[in-house]
């Protein structure tokens, strides 16, 4: 691509042949970033919509699925998660002063957070697997409206799963950018793509933030009394 | 063919097209202009496979027996017909291969917002295609391009899960494509280039671009779950596990129907350019119609349920639903009544694009005023899912969508390839396709009130004749659509050199070299006029 | 030797106002398009390019487009009230409808009159009685289509669905399925019979009943033991039927629904799904052991348990407790 841009190749590296400043790129991957988030949004969106129409449905049968949640492992995991946005806002802001090995210890315990919510949520998986509570492969129910409560856990797995997923790009992403800042590619003036997975980092922590709610809390107050 | 072979005219400068030779260098590419090329090799290529199944399912319907496939193999044809030419022909079709190839040139950028996200749109896009043809290569898929559960979850065997995946991928295709033209017109235009200076093909693929963004996550969930539900035996839509089929229904709705405005939208951007172009003028209402474009990609999002008024939603949804389709319905008539003032004392030539044009504004015009026919709730009850419907939104997407598309293509030609087409041929095709389309297309209007159902393989004989001619159209429309691919492949070697300039358009497209360098412009240019700006650009008679 | 029909027979209530919307329709939208197309012809030929022609620029003009903006809307809501109110009467059955029960499945139709007689692909009905259509399906969804009636409803599995006519004229028109429903959907199509009524009474007592549908449930409901919860007072388990059909019923987690067909239907087949207030839920589900018309048999038993609305007909009434009106849904 160099050979394309003799033009420009005397402005800064990191400034792409097709735009005319660092500062219009840096609004432009924050923006596309945004817009992508909206898709995510709408993505998940759909989920929550069906989770929601068959909870108002089945109510009852939402209630006893949702008391097969283990409500310590959601919220250890929520706080988890919580701590890791924490440190992603550090690296950004460490990005901002230029701080090289800030950035780089930052993004690392991002990455321990994002791989710590992984592992709990396979603790979960494993126990949920065992007790046969994944529907179609291996499914058993002993109680009252087997069909209903399995309809909880498809929606119990396809969201935490696809979120999961998510997390999983997202420790890929938050990788590639802790070796970039490594080798020294981030300074003040240039560290969009630190400020762009942190966007995509907390857009996936807030997913959860409306997952753990509604996957683990609905049925609290049925526990309690 | 070899894209290598696409020598620009001796002699002249350098230019996207001769920058670079070989594969790799279009495989490569983060040019939007090559970038739409490929998109336009690749749409041709699925249009074509659409359309093949679109004569199949014509050459069965020709008597009223199921004489000519079996049933099985009938139900595929519609689907897979469906399938290929909504998500790899018509969603693409103007945004990725004209929107792609002009926008950033109209707004004055160098290239889209990014540009390897751009090439990452191809790949998905071909990688979705692959899936597809794997699909139809393997035995096809007989859902329905719809989908419908349960029949698609847990009747069918057929390869529901690769044909939804195709689809999947492919929407992520769009999605990047509509994100990237969002940034794109936000961000990256040239000094001077307001919003209210934006051509409107900018604002209508803007528009475009927002339903992509919000509309096509939700399908991909969609047809996400549909897949999970037939992999692993869920139960999410299937009514004996406690499931609501119609909730699929709202889900799959909430994304295909704003995809109708996806498959329009761009082509009255097209029209507008085209119109204006042949009639000397500036548009008329410019701001009307910017607003228009924008209020029908909003109100079109809380339509989807009209597709449902017979499926069993409750009354008083089905009358919102109802009443918020004529609201859309409002900037559609605007936009309709501005084009044609905007001929009002203009100096109108009928090249082939104008043609084009005349076409889509006449054909779009009866798609839309039948769609107050089915957005009137006692009339639909009636008339869905029967070839009223069918002929309803044939009249939208391949009247209007695809009119404009060939417009466009022909318009722009000189800009992408640096060479005319052959003028007479392209109003013989035009007019071919004009013809065609009606004959194909009207009689369907007919059925439907008659009440020929849609999707029916085999009918009842007193629906034979309306069905023969028909069939019979849609033979002269495979003729005309087979014209413009021989003519503009010859000229791209033979065609007569375009000049920069070749209709005297106004349009910052027009203001650098045919075909353009790789950069778009020599220095970034900086706007000082109003769109349209006819006025200002000295009249030369065009030459025949 | 050509049969070419372009107007489908008009055989219902419905399909005299659903033609008259629709040539109101033909004529508004006829004329719109001719006038665009008019103009578009004059401007064409009028403004064409010649020597000595000058465009002459406009830059808009804010009244005309708010005149094509606002006198557009009016009419389409006009069009809009119109269609609604045809809709609204389409969808609700007037009260004493004739009612009969449908089965459909891939690919075919099963009716079940009240009366007791079971018809497959064919339905035969009277002229000028009111007929309501009371419709599931086995598998996917169809959709009920009479074009001679202007009406259609999808047919969806695991709920019922209504549809109501009043045939006007004897004759046998199409029958439909209108939702892709598999390989054989074009083949899932049959007849309806308008006979004369009394034609029709004789085409009743014709064939071989085997009592009534609500009979018919009746059976079933006792050789499923139904009623060793389900009493007629009480003391049972379950909560009394009598004289529950269309009547609000308080549940369990303090929602309140109306008993109608598709409650009766959920309740039999996922019990647990609405318990009534007061009760256990300790029903078992039936899902799977009831067909569908076994189970169109029980709804219409339970239905019968009321009494009839002033003019309904073929319904016997086994126990008269209480009168409560019919309500529509």
């Amino acid at each position: 691509m160099s050979d394309r841009a003799p033009a420009i190749a005397t402005h800064s590296p990191e400034l792409e042949h097709h735009f005319s400043s660092l500062e219009q790129q840096l609004e432009a991957s924050v923006m596309g970033m945004w817009v992508f988030l909206i898709t995510e949004i709408m993505f998940f969106g759909g989920m929550f919509c069906g989770y929601m129409v068959y909870r108002y449905q089945y109510y009852s049968a939402w209630v006893a699925g949702s008391q097969k949640m283990d409500f310590r492992w959601g919220t250890l995991n929520t706080i988890v998660l919580l701590c890791s946005s924490l440190t992603m806002a550090l690296a950004v802001r460490s990005a901002q002063l230029g701080r090289r090995k800030a950035i780089v210890i930052f993004l690392l315990i991002t990455i321990l957070f994002g791989l710590g919510f992984l592992g709990i949520k396979g603790i979960e998986y494993h126990g949920h697997w065992a007790e046969h509570q994944f529907p179609g492969l291996n499914w058993a129910w002993p109680e009252a409206n087997s069909h209903l409560v399995a309809l909880f856990f498809s929606f119990y797995w396809a969201m935490t799963g696809f979120h999961a997923l998510h997390m999983v790009i997202g420790v890929g992403l938050v990788s590639w950018i802790a070796y970039q800042a490594w080798k020294g590619r981030y300074h003040s003036a240039y560290y969009t793509p630190v400020e762009v997975v942190g966007l995509y980092w907390h857009f996936v922590d807030i997913i959860w933030i409306y997952l753990y709610p509604l996957l683990y809390l609905i049925s609290h107050k049925h526990i309690s009394g | 063919m070899s894209m290598a072979t696409l020598t620009a005219p001796s002699a002249e400068r350098e230019n996207y097209l001769n920058q670079e030779y070989g594969i790799r260098s279009w495989l490569l590419t983060t040019d939007h202009k090559r970038i739409a090329l490929l998109y336009l090799l690749s749409i041709t290529f699925f249009f074509f496979i659409g359309g093949f199944f679109a004569l199949l399912i014509r050459l069965e319907l020709l008597t009223p027996a199921g004489d000519l496939l079996q049933a099985d193999t009938y139900n595929k044809m519609f689907t897979m017909h469906g399938q290929v030419m909504v998500f790899f022909f018509l969603i693409p079709a103007v945004p990725a291969v004209l929107g792609n190839f002009l926008i950033p040139i109209m707004i004055g950028a160098k290239d889209l917002a990014f540009p390897r996200i751009n090439l990452l749109s191809w790949y998905l896009f071909i990688i979705g295609g692959l899936f597809m043809l794997y699909t139809i290569l393997t035995g096809g898929v007989d859902t329905g391009w719809t989908f419908y559960t349960p029949l698609s979850t847990q009747f069918l065997d057929t390869h529901v899960v690769a044909a939804a995946l195709a689809i999947f991928i492919a929407g992520f295709s769009s999605i990047l494509t509509g994100l990237n033209f969002i940034v794109t017109v936000h961000r990256m235009r040239a000094p001077g280039m307001t919003w209210s200076r934006l051509p409107l093909f900018v604002w209508s693929n803007y528009a475009t671009s927002i339903i992509q963004v919000l509309g096509t996550p939700v399908l991909a969930i969609t047809l996400m779950l549909v897949a999970l539900e037939r992999i692993f035996k869920l139960g999410i839509f299937n009514p004996q596990m406690g499931g609501d089929p119609l909730l699929f229904q709202h889900l799959f709705w909430f994304y295909s129907h704003p995809a109708v405005y996806i498959m329009i939208l761009p082509g009255m951007g097209v029209v507008s350019e085209v119109v204006t172009c042949f009639s000397r003028k500036r548009i008329f209402g410019y701001k009307f119609m910017a607003l228009a474009v924008i209020a029908i990609a909003v109100l079109g999002f809380l339509v989807w349920a009209h597709h449902m008024f017979a499926a069993g939603i409750s009354l008083y949804a089905a009358m919102i639903f109802s009443l918020l389709s004529y609201f859309v319905a409002v900037p559609s008539a605007i936009k309709v009544f501005n084009w044609t003032t905007t001929m009002y004392k203009g100096s109108i030539s009928y090249m082939t694009p104008m043609l084009y044009a005349f076409g889509f504004i006449g054909l779009f015009t009866m798609g839309g005023l039948t769609g107050l026919f089915v957005a009137a709730l006692g009339i639909d009850v009636h008339v869905t899912d029967t070839y009223f419907v069918v002929a309803h939104f044939h009249y939208i997407m391949v009247g209007g969508m695809v009119m404009a598309y060939l417009g466009g293509i022909h318009f722009w030609w000189p800009k992408i390839s640096g060479r005319m087409y052959p003028e007479a041929w392209g109003k013989l095709a035009a007019l071919i396709i004009f013809i065609g389309f009606n004959l194909t297309f009207f009689p369907q209007f007919v059925l439907g009130y008659l009440g020929m159902p849609r999707r029916y393989w085999q009918y009842s004989p007193e629906f034979q004749v309306l069905n023969v001619l028909s069939t019979a159209g849609a033979t002269i429309l495979a003729v005309g659509y087979l014209l413009p691919m021989v003519y503009l492949l010859w000229s791209m070697r033979y065609g007569k050199v375009a000049n920069e300039n070749p209709w005297n358009a106004a349009g910052l497209e027009w203001m650098t070299a045919s075909p353009p360098p790789t950069f778009n412009f020599d220095q970034t240019p900086t706007v000082t006029w109003e769109a349209y700006n006819y006025d200002e650009l000295k009249e030369v008679p065009v030459e025949r | 030797m050509f049969d070419l029909p372009l107007w489908p027979p008009r055989a219902s209530t419905t399909a005299g106002s659903v033609d008259a919307l629709f040539i109101f329709l033909l004529t508004l939208c006829g004329f719109m398009a001719l006038a665009i197309f008019t103009m578009i012809i004059v401007f064409a030929i009028r403004y064409r390019r010649r020597p000595g022609h000058q465009a002459e620029q406009i830059e808009g003009s804010n009244a005309l487009e708010f005149t094509w903006t606002f006198i557009p809307l009016g009419i389409f809501l006009c069009i809009f009230v119109w269609g609604a109110y045809i809709y609204f009467q389409e969808r609700t059955p007037p009260r004493g409808a004739a009612e009969v029960y449908t089965v459909a499945k891939q690919w075919m139709w099963k009716f079940q009159h009240v009366e007791g007689h079971r018809e497959i692909n064919e339905l035969h009905v009277p002229v000028g009685r009111d007929v309501r259509m009371i419709m599931t399906s086995q598998d996917v969804i169809h959709s009920f289509y009479v074009p001679a009636f202007r009406i259609k409803q999808d047919v969806l599995p695991g709920r019922y669905t209504v549809a109501w006519f009043h045939a006007t004229k004897a004759g046998t028109y199409h029958l439909f399925c209108a939702e892709y429903c598999g390989t054989m959907h074009s083949g899932m199509i049959g007849d309806v019979v308008v006979m004369e009524p009394a034609q029709y009474e004789a085409w009743l007592s014709g064939g071989a009943a085997l009592g009534s549908l609500a009979n018919t449930g009746q059976g079933i409901f006792q050789s499923l033991g139904c009623s060793t919860c389900h009493r007629f007072d009480t003391q049972g388990r379950g909560p009394n039927l009598v004289g529950v059909f269309g009547r609000p019923v308080l549940l369990e987690d303090g929602r309140t629904v109306i008993a109608d067909e598709n409650y009766i239907r959920e309740s039999i087949l996922i019990p647990a799904a609405k318990v009534v207030s007061g009760f256990k839920p300790i029903m078992p589900t039936f899902q799977g052991i009831v067909s569908e018309e076994q189970l169109n048999a029980l709804v219409a038993y339970v239905k019968s348990l009321n009494p009839p609305p002033a003019g309904a007909a073929g319904t016997p009434n086994l126990k008269p407790p209480t009168s409560q009106p019919e309500t529509n849904r």
